[in-house]
């Protein structure tokens, strides 16, 4: 099963190595990991896509606690926003371009790269909406992606701090 | 203690480190210098702290760490960067697996050069992340003194651990203003120390129906000196208590409720009565394989109220049906408060008839056997601080060697260090230079850090070390013996070529050899009176094993014994 956990740390150097880390060591499973700085910036916002059993996730969660640089730990798996972004190399030629843009005008889509035989677009969305997204490119060639991972937030008016 | 109004002004930041150790009450550090920490040794020539200087880095944190666990203080080891600092990681870990309060201190090269594979530089925050409670990397000298502040702190409460503060020489040469803060701010550090009442209130309920209950002690009662407490709780459920390796000495092993402790080498009788009980109260224990055997036939028919301060401790290796985060002399003292008195006759009677038909026993046919050995040692001394090596000679002191009192028996646990039992004697004599403390070793843990005999003869730290020398790695020669057909793969050390009582003597400490048991209580008595370092060569029987013994993977009740 895969969980979507959130964590607020302080924004130090040698965090994010320790929380990597600890999931390398007590061989927990990472499949996403993305960190930005938060509205107060000592502190930022790491948001983890972990695959385990109920058991595992109870560990991961209880030993991320005890990092003393962890301040706040939530598991967002339920009832949460999720979105990620990705950045998208696409071979385009002059036959095919126009083919693509309207692609990605119904995924909202933009294009931010133009060139002569190629386009970047960006997307956001959830996973399975990116996953999509590649796989309609793939027939005119995938020449790079780039994924930010997901980041998260709890639907409603409750924050985590 | 200083005053703060005392100690304003600037200063070099080697100056101010001592200070701030000072200021944590610290009286001994155990230590080698270097290059990177030359400058803190220098303001240390001026200081009253004692500095043992170890014969190798481990063997420094190891001695911090015995001294911790003799005292209940933190102990302080200094190294400097690169090979200094890589040879701490053995005790460190070593204290990490035993939750020990330990402060180590490394130089690291300046930091212009971090990172640029300098002479002597390595990066020992790195190695040493998964194996401290928290380490520290000094970038700033303005951080220095908030850094030690947070480190002792954070070393010695909650569920303890090693910290490491890893300091460039350019910052030790540094001037900084003296203020050292009086209060830590960790807002990510909030251990929990009083357990929740409801989870209190279902444990009681528990306790007052249960027909068959054992208390399960783990080191975690050790550390918060919660002894007393535990055994009142014994009595006056009442309940029998057994212990985990780390929690011998929660209960004296000579009260009439203990069973002493649990787990591969632990008694039969102890082993079934826990896997007849219908409850198990675990009192700061982990339920490490070593203790449980195969997790899931532990206990089969009990229900487990566990108490930890450790959160993650709870539900890791067991299902758990009371789970109570705090802390054991807490928990245990509001547990008190509600609990009645009621007699389990069947209980006792089921119990003391384990107890009589499967003793502790070993053969006795003339040869000098190290059970004998530990048993007189017990005889003689049974006041003494007692540290062990590991494998067999661990196993052998900790079923004979009957513990009277908590921080009495100190012994390498979760990392199993071969080589820990005589520093850790040093760090407990230092701290405890009247008592008499006894290493109670095997000849391969011995060799693995023997060369401390010259840190014993130059301090005057007159340990005794009592080696069980039978010419073999004996607990892996043991394995190899009940389970791969005897076949002696690389664990047979000279017994016949070396002298140990000669390489004492060398060091200029006393050497003595004892091949027959009539002679074992006239040696010890010896030994316990000469005012300096003894080493006793015991050459005991090579073939003995240890038993009863839980097979690797196998459930406790499936303990296996040797016919006597």
């Amino acid at each position: 099963m895969r969980r979507t956990i959130a964590a607020l740390v302080e924004n130090k150097p040698g965090v994010l190595a320790r929380v990597a880390g600890l999931f390398r060591r007590r061989g927990f499973n990472i499949e996403s990991l993305a960190v930005g700085v938060t509205e107060r910036d000592d502190i930022s916002r790491m948001t983890i896509v972990v695959s385990g059993d109920d058991k595992t996730i109870e560990q991961v969660i209880k030993q991320l606690n005890k990092l003393i640089e962890v301040l706040k730990v939530s598991d967002l798996s339920e009832n949460s926003v999720e979105r990620e972004l990705a950045l998208i190399k696409v071979t385009a030629t002059p036959q095919t371009r126009g083919e693509i843009i309207e692609i990605a005008n119904i995924f909202r889509g933009r294009i931010v790269d133009v060139a002569r035989d190629s386009l970047i677009i960006e997307i956001t969305g959830d996973e399975d909406k990116i996953n999509a997204f590649i796989n309609l490119m793939r027939q005119y060639g995938i020449k790079e992606v780039s994924r930010t991972g997901k980041i998260a937030m709890q639907r409603g008016s409750k924050s985590m701090e | 203690m200083l005053n703060h109004s005392e100690v304003g002004g600037f200063m070099r930041v080697a100056d101010a480190i001592i200070k701030a150790l000072e200021y944590e009450g610290v009286k001994h550090i155990f230590g080698i210098p270097g290059g990177a920490i030359l400058e803190v040794y220098d303001a240390l020539y001026d200081s009253n702290i004692t500095h043992i200087l170890t014969r190798h880095e481990q063997a420094a944190v190891h001695a911090a760490d015995g001294y911790a666990r003799a005292t209940g203080r933190t102990g302080v080891a200094f190294a400097t960067s690169g090979p200094g600092a890589t040879n701490t990681v053995t005790g460190i870990a070593n204290a990490y697996m035993d939750s020990s309060p330990i402060v180590v201190i490394t130089g690291q090269v300046s930091r212009r050069l971090i990172g640029n594979d300098a002479f002597q530089e390595a990066d020992v925050t790195g190695i040493t992340m998964p194996i401290t409670k928290h380490n520290y990397l000094v970038t700033n000298e303005r951080d220095i003194l908030r850094i030690i502040k947070e480190a002792f702190y954070i070393a010695s409460t909650g569920r303890p651990g090693p910290v490491l503060i890893d300091i460039p020489r350019d910052v030790t040469m540094a001037d900084i203003e003296f203020d050292y803060p009086e209060k830590v701010n960790l807002p990510g550090y909030k251990p929990k120390y009083t357990g929740h009442p409801r989870q209190i209130k279902r444990a009681t309920e528990l306790i007052m129906d249960a027909e068959r209950p054992i208390i399960l002690a783990g080191g975690g009662v050790i550390i918060s000196n919660a002894s007393e407490e535990l055994t009142k709780l014994a009595e006056t459920i009442p309940a029998y208590v057994v212990t985990s390796l780390m929690g011998k000495g929660a209960i004296p092993e000579t009260h009439p409720l203990s069973l002493g402790f649990i787990g591969m080498h632990g008694s039969k009788y102890a082993n079934y009565a826990v896997q007849e009980s219908d409850l198990i109260i675990a009192v700061g224990v982990r339920f490490s394989d070593r203790t449980t055997g195969r997790f899931s036939d532990f206990a089969p028919n009990a229900k487990i109220i566990h108490i930890d301060i450790d959160p993650a401790e709870i539900g890791k290796n067991v299902r758990v049906d009371v789970p109570i985060v705090g802390d054991a002399k807490l928990v245990l003292r509001e547990l008190l408060k509600h609990i009645n008195y009621k007699r389990r006759k069947e209980w006792e009677e089921k119990v003391e008839g384990l107890r009589r038909a499967y003793p502790l026993k070993y053969k006795r046919d003339g040869k000098l056997k190290p059970q004998f050995v530990i048993e007189k040692i017990c005889e003689l001394a049974p006041d003494a601080i007692i540290t062990t090596e590991v494998g067999q000679n661990q196993m052998w002191a900790a079923q004979f060697f009957k513990v009277k009192y908590p921080r009495q028996f100190i012994s390498s646990g979760g990392l199993g260090t071969m080589g820990f039992g005589f520093p850790a004697a040093i760090g407990a004599k230092v701290a405890f230079p009247d008592r008499l403390v006894i290493d109670m070793a095997g000849d391969g843990s011995f060799f693995m850090n023997i060369q401390e005999l010259a840190t014993c003869v130059s301090y005057g730290i007159n340990v005794k070390v009592a080696v069980l020398n039978n010419g073999y790695l004996g607990m892996v020669r043991q394995w190899q013996e009940l389970f791969y057909k005897e076949r002696y793969s690389a664990t047979c050390l000279a017994y016949k070529e070396i002298c140990i009582e000669k390489i004492a003597k060398g060091f200029g400490a006393v050497g003595m050899t004892v091949e027959k048991s009539s002679e074992v209580e006239d040696a010890l008595k010896e030994a316990f009176e000469i005012d300096a370092p003894v080493v006793i060569d015991f050459r005991v029987d090579i073939l003995e094993k240890v038993y009863p013994m839980v097979p690797p993977g196998a459930a406790l009740h499936e303990i296996i014994d040797e016919e006597v």
